[in-house]
């Protein structure tokens, strides 16, 4: 994740030759505990963090079900990624600097159930097995991220297996050509993502419009009132999701040092700048300013400096936050209703718009002449870089979406009966009530 | 005897319920209502969806009174509940031909 780690990472990891000149890694106690904290932090952001934000938005008769289902992609993608997961992403055999190939793509099976894999095995200079379960903490929030696009009607099996090939057919390669080091695809363009605007938050929002299109609107969209059944549900999940962050965002430097510390300032200001910026558009157009509206405008704001928050500096922050928080306000309310699909509860809105404008952004604010910390120079030419990992992943998310999608159409179905929709997934998909009261 | 059935705002059923303390009323039963009058609904707006709400939550409220107890209760309950603004209820009176106190039989006018 970190690009200035990546030489050591990689030649002691995976021992490539050449590269001998860096020293053995040694164990960083204070870099293990922060990494073990960053990983339960970030599990924290799907469970319980979005599992609330989204439950709360939807209706009463649908709560577990959303609920239901981010917990279960946790279970799912865990397994997974221990299974073969892992090794899709972060096994760079065939992988040459500068040389495209099908490793520059996708990772192979050498690391597949976890092979090689031992207690004093280390990542940077913590654990393997620390590195492992933070990856893996990422690998299952992002799928869940799209449940919220198609909240309220998709059938639970054909959810675990659209989201199992998922995983395997759009984050594994998406993160591998990001993530894994030289050799990978967008690695080698120079791409900036610290942790995760592309193969997390666009990779999923594109998802969510594209699940949203193909399972189609819910029954009596959008004339019949579904209006969110708690929103204090909502505000507590956003809540978790920004603490959770903190993970995210500065344990990507998978270290406890300087670009942590940096990124964990960036993540604050950004999100509080969105939060503030969605409220205000929101008190000045519709008059009001509401409890969804600053919650969305923070999520949208920690999304948007995801990718530029090892690079990024205060000020920086503050531009990418506000403009993630007005223009997602855009898309959420304007757009959504102009083009009349179903998103739910905004993925697309937020997190691919958000992810694109972070990317994007990242590219400027990674200059030391506008206050970053990267290495950037010519912003012209960092722009279209950012600008080229932003349409790739946009296209090939879309087609493998759209595809995965269809498959599972055929086989299964993907939508509940009418009958089932109108009831509620929650009785009719799991034979349990959210509230008895 | 007769049967009292007020429609009224929520928070001024403890203002009511003193009133009719006062004119020596001894049993009132209420229940959660929403409906809709002169005083129409509300918009909500979620993410820039609008939803006009036409239910408004009301309270219902009934009082077994006799008949000669009825024009005070009456009085009491539109006194109390009243803020000079649309939406504060209406009042129904009704006759009421039996009532009996489950646990000891007494009828009518014991009953009550």
């Amino acid at each position: 994740m970190t690009r200035m780690k990546s030489v050591p990472l990689l030649c002691t990891l995976f021992g490539l030759p050449g590269l001998a000149f860096a020293a053995p890694p040694t164990l960083n106690s204070g870099d293990t505990a922060w990494m073990i904290v960053a990983t339960a932090l970030v599990l924290l952001m799907t469970i319980p963090g979005l599992a609330l934000f989204y439950a709360g938005m939807v209706r009463a008769k649908n709560v577990l079900s959303v609920l239901m289902q981010c917990f279960a992609i946790t279970g799912l993608i865990s397994v997974l990624w221990v299974v073969y997961g892992y090794s899709l992403v972060f096994d760079t055999t065939g992988m040459e600097k500068g040389v495209v190939n099908l490793a520059s793509f996708i990772g192979g099976f050498d690391k597949a159930f976890l092979s090689g894999l031992k207690a004093d095995s280390l990542s940077y200079a913590i654990p393997e097995s620390v590195f492992v379960t933070f990856q893996m903490t990422f690998a299952i929030i992002t799928p869940a991220l799209i449940v919220g696009a198609f909240a309220e009607r998709m059938k639970f099996s054909a959810l675990l297996v659209f989201m199992a090939l998922w995983f395997t057919f759009a984050y594994a390669p998406v993160a591998h050509m990001v993530w894994s080091g030289d050799g990978g695809l967008m690695w080698d363009w120079g791409v900036l993502d610290f942790a995760g605007g592309t193969v997390v938050h666009i990779n999923a929002g594109v998802a969510g419009l594209v699940a949203a299109l193909v399972l189609g609107k819910r029954h009596g969209y959008p004339t019949t009132p579904m209006a969110p059944h708690n929103l204090g549900y909502t505000l507590i999940g956003a809540s978790l999701l920004w603490v959770g962050w903190f993970g995210f965002n500065a344990g990507s430097a998978v270290a406890a040092n300087g670009t942590a510390g940096m990124a964990m300032l960036v993540t604050q200001v950004a999100t509080a700048a969105a939060a503030l910026g969605w409220m205000s558009v929101e008190w000045l157009l519709h008059k009001k300013p509401s409890v969804l509206g600053i919650a969305s405008g923070a999520v949208a704001g920690l999304v948007a400096i995801t990718p530029a928050s090892g690079t990024a500096g205060p000020i920086g922050a503050l531009a990418i936050g506000l403009s993630a928080g007005v223009l997602c306000f855009f898309t959420a309310t304007t757009v959504k209703r102009k083009f009349g699909y179903d998103d739910s509860l905004d993925v697309f809105g937020v997190h691919a718009v958000g992810g694109i404008i972070g990317a994007i952004l990242t590219g400027a604010f990674a200059a030391p002449a506008l206050g970053g910390f990267g290495t950037v120079t010519d912003i012209g030419a960092q722009l279209w870089i950012q600008f080229k990992g932003v349409a790739v992943t946009l296209v090939y998310t879309t087609l493998v979406t759209w595809l995965i999608l269809k498959l599972v159409d055929l086989a299964i179905g993907l939508r509940v009966e009418a009958e089932d929709e109108a009831q509620g997934l929650d009785l009719a998909l799991h034979n349990e009530r959210g509230y008895n009261l | 005897m007769k049967m009292v059935t007020a429609i009224i705002k929520p928070f001024k059923l403890d203002d009511v319920r003193e009133a009719l303390s006062e004119v020596n009323v001894t049993g009132i039963t209420v229940s959660e209502v929403k409906g809709f009058g002169r005083q129409k609904g509300h918009t909500e707006l979620y993410r820039g969806a609008e939803y006009v709400v036409d239910f408004l939550p009301k309270i219902k409220l009934e009082v077994a009174v006799t008949s000669d107890q009825c024009d005070r209760v009456v009085e009491a309950i539109q006194n109390a509940a009243n803020t000079g603004k649309i939406g504060d209820g209406k009042i129904f009176v009704y006759d009421l031909d039996r009532v009996i106190r489950i646990r000891t039989g007494e009828l009518d006018g014991d009953a009550l």
